[in-house]
């Protein structure tokens, strides 16, 4: 096959960017998407042009690393899936492909594809875990928890942190992911005890990084490579309000 | 040298015991005087940190990727060991560590091995309580599958993403300790060099991947828990990013290095499709739980595999394994299916894969069991291959996986320059020549949140009066010089080839040669022929950019370099060990049946390496193994 790419290339933060074309041949529908953009970097660098950096790392769908905007979505045309797990096949010879960074004022640009993060870890810090040190676990079935109960529990944690909820929201906001720890957690006995002050906390430090408000678009769930649902959000405001409440 | 493993005195079962009761403490108030640095943030660094911080110690934590909770322990997908015998089917403490022990092909330290079944148990308490979502029946307690080279059933798990699951939980508590100002967190920083001063390691020089600026920090005890380095085949199960720098340049300033050519080849990966292809993925071995693996009995054969009737396929590991069937161990398992697909049996339009075959699982248990079990599993397959491999088997391979070989340290977990730590995949310790599934995720959180507290603390106990160190000190000059010198060189060159054109070779080349069969031929010709690739290297690599900015080409050159090197050294290691044990097969050392024959006469140690300089060959310092619990027999699982 023969793709004709429009890649967004940017040097850092402070330095406009623009799209610009590359053409390449021989593309095989077996590749995947993340090895079709490393056999252009190959042709990059033998050319004496720069590569283009972007994120990955596991290269499996898990590790949360990768995510591109590609023809204007999170990760690409099929749905569920992260950049790392989409292949050529699905596309065709002579198409033209949109590469661009994921979108969100909270996601600073560091150079071409690679995003700025870390405001998922400050969020997660502001609350997203259980308060208990190493040493003090009592033991492992002295709590039972139903099958249902784990297994929801299990459908919010599952949540990779890439990202593709708030670049595909057109407010960028990152309710889908800090909704799922909290939700993760909040249905859980050992998460529990802390939901109150861990939702309050934790929307806190979403509203201080530059995401948007959540508009129930549900163009997240959409996009997100773990089908987490925004039924996750809903059990976010439910905890904020009770916790508002509550604090009375 | 000789090496001192430090293990503690008494009987097997309490040795743990009474390292605790006589390990030193410090005092809470000293502990935030003394500085630790953690490089790595996967299971076994994001835990010791977490802990460390936790007690009171400052704590500084670096990782290459863009967050902690990146790093590849997320990828572990089947399950993690531990005793509890929740199923009441005959586990205890020995039997987990025999299991093990033997698994490993005796070829690792009876007392590791026993303290890692010991603190398996609690594992599972810390992990629930950080609300890890383990698989449980309908009654509400914890369930458990089994796991390849077992006949019991002691493998805890979160559907398909056991490690992620694990690893998010103590990623959390890593979080909790940034936000409680006990640890500081480096992502994006990649350690190029280790600091050592009077003997002991005292600090690491690291690069900030986003700017290129070079480094320099201080602390009283430096802990690798970097990972394995699997991806030096390129071809893996590896993520892209994991490599053998912090390790491989501690080698170079002292840490011994210990059987580095044992790594294992997971026998249910994705067969490789083309030569652009840049990872293999792998499927969880708990598929072989219900799953069956066979070639067709007949070649060539063209027909689909659900047109094979029964009588014409070769359920070979059932009919080599009887015992075990298709639940052999990895290494076995492996080397079973590269003997069918070499022998042309193969399937797949490669010619170099096997089936694993669900439709029995599924007319027993129904589709829906089966979904539960696995679905994201069958999921990532139909992602990947476009298959639905609930109506027709999936075509598997073997892949590079896990390095059992890493970084020698005793029974603290301290390598042979003092003050060094190494933890999971990243040290030589308690899996020996083979390690069986779901141990792996045990040991990184076992030595991380376990073992690190007691032994770096009885470390430090030292150290309270030594005071922090400046960085302006002479050796991080030095140090930093030559990591300078090294980014520069390989600026420098400027040829014609890429650091992937160089890993792709590379990667090849021990695939053929100290991969699954290893022979003398075999390896006395790849050490020449990395030697050649490795000048070849130096004269022809292209890296473009410069080293005060982002530059991943940089970064990739620098661990190809690395590689370039460790690459010789397990040659040499497979070369000089005239046996067959676990992952390590020579081909001159089998039995007729074509089983590998161990010879504990002569190769009954650990084989740790000794840098000797730039071009040098390394000396071999052997660690004797005595095996006062257990009979060393031959591991049969037939």
């Amino acid at each position: 096959m023969k793709i004709y790419l429009k890649i967004w290339r940017q040097t850092d933060a402070g330095t406009p960017g623009k799209l610009v074309d590359y053409e390449l041949d021989n593309v095989i529908p077996h590749m995947s998407f993340l090895e079709m953009m490393d056999t252009l970097n190959e042709q990059l660098i033998l050319s004496g042009d720069r590569p283009v950096e972007f994120d990955h790392d596991c290269r499996e769908g898990i590790c949360g690393q990768c995510g591109m905007m590609i023809n204007g979505r999170a990760h690409g045309p099929v749905q569920h899936l992260t950049t790392c797990q989409l292949h050529m096949r699905e596309f065709k010879d002579g198409d033209t492909i949109y590469i661009e960074p994921f979108r969100g004022a909270a996601f600073p640009v560091k150079r071409d594809l690679r995003v700025d993060r870390s405001a998922f870890d400050r969020i997660i810090q502001a609350g997203g875990f259980v308060s208990v040190n190493t040493g003090q676990a009592p033991e492992a079935n002295g709590i039972p928890i139903t099958h249902e109960q784990a297994e929801s529990a299990f459908d919010s944690a599952a949540c990779i942190g890439c990202g593709a909820c708030v670049a595909t929201c057109k407010n960028s906001s990152a309710a889908l992911f800090t909704s799922a720890k909290i939700a993760h957690l909040v249905k859980l006995p050992q998460g529990k005890m802390e939901s109150e002050k861990r939702v309050l906390s934790m929307v806190a430090q979403m509203d201080l990084e530059d995401f948007g408000h959540c508009t129930n678009t549900e163009a997240c769930e959409v996009e997100c490579p773990q089908s987490i649902s925004v039924l996750n959000i809903a059990r976010m405001n439910w905890e904020y309000t009770l916790s508002k409440v509550l604090k009375k | 040298m000789e090496l001192n493993a430090k293990i503690p005195p008494g009987p097997l079962k309490d040795k743990w015991s009474f390292y605790k009761d006589h390990a030193r403490l410090v005092n809470p108030a000293n502990r935030k005087k003394l500085d630790v640095i953690v490089v790595g943030t996967g299971l076994s660094g994001s835990a010791a940190a977490a802990s460390l911080g936790e007690m009171g110690y400052n704590v500084k934590s670096f990782c290459f990727q863009d967050s902690a909770r990146r790093a590849h322990s997320v990828a572990a997908q089947g399950g993690v060991n531990a005793m509890k015998n929740y199923k009441n089917d005959g586990d205890s403490v020995y039997r987990m560590f025999y299991d093990t022990i033997k698994g490993g092909d005796f070829r690792s330290r009876e007392a590791n091995v026993y303290r890692l079944a010991e603190c398996s148990a609690q594992l599972i308490d810390q992990a629930v309580a950080q609300g890890v979502p383990f698989g449980r029946e309908y009654g509400g307690y914890l369930n458990n599958r089994s796991f390849g080279g077992v006949q019991v059933s002691r493998t805890f798990y979160a559907r398909g993403q056991t490690g992620q699951q694990l690893l998010l939980g103590s990623y959390q508590a890593l979080m909790r300790q940034v936000a409680a100002k006990t640890v500081t967190l480096y992502t994006r920083h990649e350690m190029l060099d280790l600091v050592i001063v009077d003997g002991k390691a005292r600090g690491v020089i690291v690069r900030n991947l986003d700017t290129g600026e070079i480094e320099r920090h201080s602390a009283h005890t430096v802990i690798l828990a970097t990972g394995g380095f699997g991806k030096i085949y390129y071809l893996s199960t590896l993520a892209m990013g994991c490599n053998a720098s912090a390790i491989w340049r501690a080698h170079k300033k002292g840490a011994f290095m210990a059987c580095p050519s044992w790594t294992q080849v997971h026998p249910t990966s994705l067969p490789q499709s083309g030569s652009y292809q840049s990872k293999l993925t792998l499927m969880s071995e708990s598929l072989r739980n219900d799953g069956r693996i066979w070639v067709p009995l007949h070649s060539p054969e063209n027909r689909k595999p659900n047109d094979i009737p029964e009588e014409e396929r070769d359920y070979y590991l059932e009919r080599r394994y009887p015992a075990f069937g298709n639940l052999a161990p990895r290494d076995i398992s492996s080397r079973a299916a590269k003997e069918r697909i070499d022998a042309g049996f193969g399937v797949g339009p490669q010619l170099n894969a096997v089936y694993l075959d669900f439709s029995k699982a599924i007319k027993e248990q129904g589709q829906g069991k089966i979904q539960e079990k696995y679905g994201n599993l069958f999921d990532m397959y139909r992602k990947i291959t476009d298959i639905d491999a609930y109506q027709e088997p999936m075509m598997i391979s073997p892949a590079a996986h896990f390095s059992m070989g890493g970084l020698w340290v005793d029974y603290e977990l301290m390598t042979t320059i003092p003050g060094l730590f190494a933890l999971g995949e990243a040290n030589f310790a308690d899996h020996g020549a083979n390690r069986l599934g779901a141990n792996s995720l045990l040991q990184a959180c076992v030595d991380g949140y376990f073992i690190a507290p007691y032994t770096i603390s009885n470390y430090l106990a030292g150290e309270i009066k030594t005071p922090r160190l400046s960085t302006d000190d002479q050796a991080f000059v030095a140090a930093e010089v030559q990591v300078r010198a090294q980014l520069g060189k390989l600026l420098e060159i400027n040829g014609t080839k890429t650091a992937d054109q160089y890993h792709k070779i590379l990667g090849k080349l021990l695939y053929d040669y100290c991969g699954l069969s290893r022979s003398s031929a075999g390896l006395t010709k790849a050490i020449a022929e990395i030697k050649k690739l490795r000048a070849d290297f130096y004269k022809n690599l292209k890296v473009p950019g410069s080293e005060d900015e982002m530059n991943g080409e940089l970064e990739k050159a620098g661990r190809i370099a690395d590689y370039l090197e460790i690459a010789e050294l397990m040659c040499q290691d497979a070369l000089t060990r005239e046996e067959s044990c676990g992952a390590h097969f020579r081909e001159e050392y089998q039995t007729p049946e074509g089983e590998a024959l161990r010879n504990d006469e002569k190769y009954c140690f650990v084989s740790a390496w000794q840098y000797q300089g730039e071009d040098q060959e390394e000396i071999l310092v052997p660690e004797p193994l005595h095996f006062e619990n257990v009979e060393l027999t031959v591991r049969s699982y037939k």
